[in-house]
């Protein structure tokens, strides 16, 4: 077994489910890169991966043809066999599962294992979208009611959802966050803190979309969109994307960054209509955070940087509570203050996030990869101090979350 | 017109839309140990066994959440209108709009916890949808 001692830190007790194989062969995130952001004219979603593709293989000390796993999402049908052949790859080991903007924390999870049981070396994890150049973000009525066959008018969704003209996603987390509300006394103010310290952050990424600080009245004074839930309650919608690769220790040693190790990762799902929900207030986070802290053998406390994915100001809320920050309907009360924004308790959303920085339809890949920056100290102006384990929350359609732990050696 | 050509509706929910061309909301409920579930699936989840067969709901239930939707999601909906969960009181949730006593949509004066029974919005040739009002 290979030693991992975090310096500076309590020792913690090995879980007591941890995987041997993982242990057998340490993983680490050795590149990381950006796809151009905002919105971006000149390229095609295949050409940003690849640009942001070599850029995070260089940075890793690799080079494109070293890469023998891909991991896509939303790249089109078989993304995987798209994204591969792009790039001349012939990959022994794929993924292209659609777990929704969740997919990319679930693809750490995989490529981890894919990575210690040695079905492949180097895993390249890649997403790019276009989606506000080709203005192709619509309302949609309650989620898609799309069978293998393509539209199909009895789709469960078209039958028993998308009558009711619930806007989608909006309308399932306006659902929750009412309840949330109703429940343990969350407020608007509470959602709209989580705006505001996402903005706080943007003001310190040039890559930012949003640049200027939103206040509190601005978020509650935005239009309504779906109640309890208004326009700053929502995040972005940007094109861009990001590259991570993923691999072991001696397949990272020529890496012109510090490789950053993968401690844990767990992840979940639990419905795709949200009338399925057994609980609104509580979600598959909990089992994805459960199972990524006990692998990773640390708890909340231990965090340093905290990226949650914010599509959706309650989206943090929930985390907070999903991840034992805070027990099950304290995210509200925690955020309170400004526990998530520079200088606060939990630095959070350390890029300015969905909410400020850059929403590109699926945001899960960006948040690796600031947390990824954030462990190596090369955030800059938003750099959190002494930042030794982060953690990635993802959120996919509704109902999916993953969670990576990452930590440095 | 259905995925085979029989009335309206899939192979599992067609009789469930013919209940409603005649205003009755109906549950699967299973013979066995007295689940109720709803949308129909062939076989009870929560046994997985026994045989399940519809039966007619009381209508009633509550309002489990909501929300005001104040953008334009389809051509026949104008906002503002109330979207929300209604937990019958046989057990399921149903995704639903929430209407006044008159039919026309509501906008406030309905919270979480509120009693609902269930209307029925006319869609012309394709079977009533069932929405709820305050009961």
């Amino acid at each position: 077994m290979f030693g991992f001692v975090r310096i500076g830190r309590p020792a913690t007790p090995r879980p007591r489910c941890a995987l041997s194989i993982e242990f057998a062969r340490p993983v680490y995130i050795a590149g990381v890169a950006e796809t151009a952001l905002g919105e971006v004219h000149d390229q095609t979603e295949l050409s940003m991966v690849a640009l942001a593709a070599r850029e995070a293989l260089r940075e890793a000390g690799l080079r494109i043809r070293d890469v023998d796993g891909v991991f896509v999402n939303y790249m089109g049908e078989q993304g995987s066999v798209q994204v591969g052949e792009y790039l001349g790859l012939e990959p022994r080991y794929a993924d292209s599962s659609d777990l929704g903007g969740a997919a990319f924390e679930a693809f750490v999870h995989h490529a981890m294992l894919a990575v210690a049981a040695g079905r492949c070396e180097v895993a390249l994890i890649a997403y790019a979208s276009r989606q506000r150049s080709k203005r192709a973000r619509r309302v949609a009525a309650s989620g898609s009611g799309t069978s293998v066959y393509g539209p199909d008018p009895f789709h469960l969704t078209e039958q028993f959802m998308s009558p009711y003209g619930a806007p989608s996603p909006i309308g399932a987390f306006a659902l929750m966050a009412a309840r949330h509300m109703h429940e343990y006394g969350t407020t608007r103010e509470q959602l709209a803190e989580v705006a505001v310290a996402a903005s706080h952050w943007a003001a310190l990424n040039p890559k930012a979309w949003r640049q200027e600080p939103l206040t509190a009245e601005d978020v509650l004074g935005s239009r309504p969109i779906s109640d309890p839930l208004h326009r700053h309650d929502c995040c972005l919608v940007t094109d861009g994307g990001g590259v991570v690769v993923v691999t072991h220790r001696d397949r990272a040693r020529d890496a012109r960054s510090t490789p950053i190790r993968v401690l844990g990762a767990g992840e979940g799902h639990s419905y795709w209509h949200v009338s399925e929900a057994r609980d609104i207030t509580r979600t598959a986070g909990y089992q994805a955070a459960a199972d990524a802290f006990g692998m990773a053998g640390v708890t909340a406390r231990d965090v340093d940087v905290l990226e949650p994915y914010d599509a959706f100001t309650i989206n943090v809320i929930m985390h907070l509570e999903e991840l034992g920050f805070c027990g099950p309907g304290e995210g509200g009360a925690f955020v309170e203050g400004g526990a998530l924004r520079p200088g606060g308790a939990l630095p959070s959303l350390t890029s300015g996030g969905g909410l400020s920085y850059c929403h590109p339809g699926a945001l899960g890949v960006l948040l690796l990869i600031e947390a990824v920056r954030q462990l190596r100290g090369e955030a800059g102006p938003r750099q959190v101090p002494d930042a030794r384990i982060a953690v990635a929350h993802g959120v996919g359609g509704i109902s999916v979350r993953s969670t990576v732990v990452l930590g440095v050696d | 017109m259905t995925d085979t050509g029989e009335g309206y509706g899939d192979a599992l929910t067609r009789d469930f839309w013919a209940a409603a061309r005649e205003e009755r909301l109906v549950v699967q409920r299973c013979a066995s140990c007295g689940h109720h579930q709803f949308y129909p699936r062939p076989f009870c989840l929560e046994c997985e066994d026994g045989e399940v067969g519809w039966v007619d709901a009381a209508g009633t239930g509550r309002v489990y959440s909501l929300t005001t939707v104040h953008l334009k999601v389809t051509p026949d909906l104008e906002p503002p209108y109330i979207v929300a969960l209604v937990e019958l009181d046989e057990g399921p949730r149903l995704l639903t709009r929430l209407v006044d006593e008159d039919g026309s949509p509501l906008v406030d004066g309905v919270a979480i916890g509120d009693r609902v029974s269930v209307a029925w919005h006319d869609r012309g040739e394709d079977p009533p949808l069932p929405i709820f009002r305050r009961a």
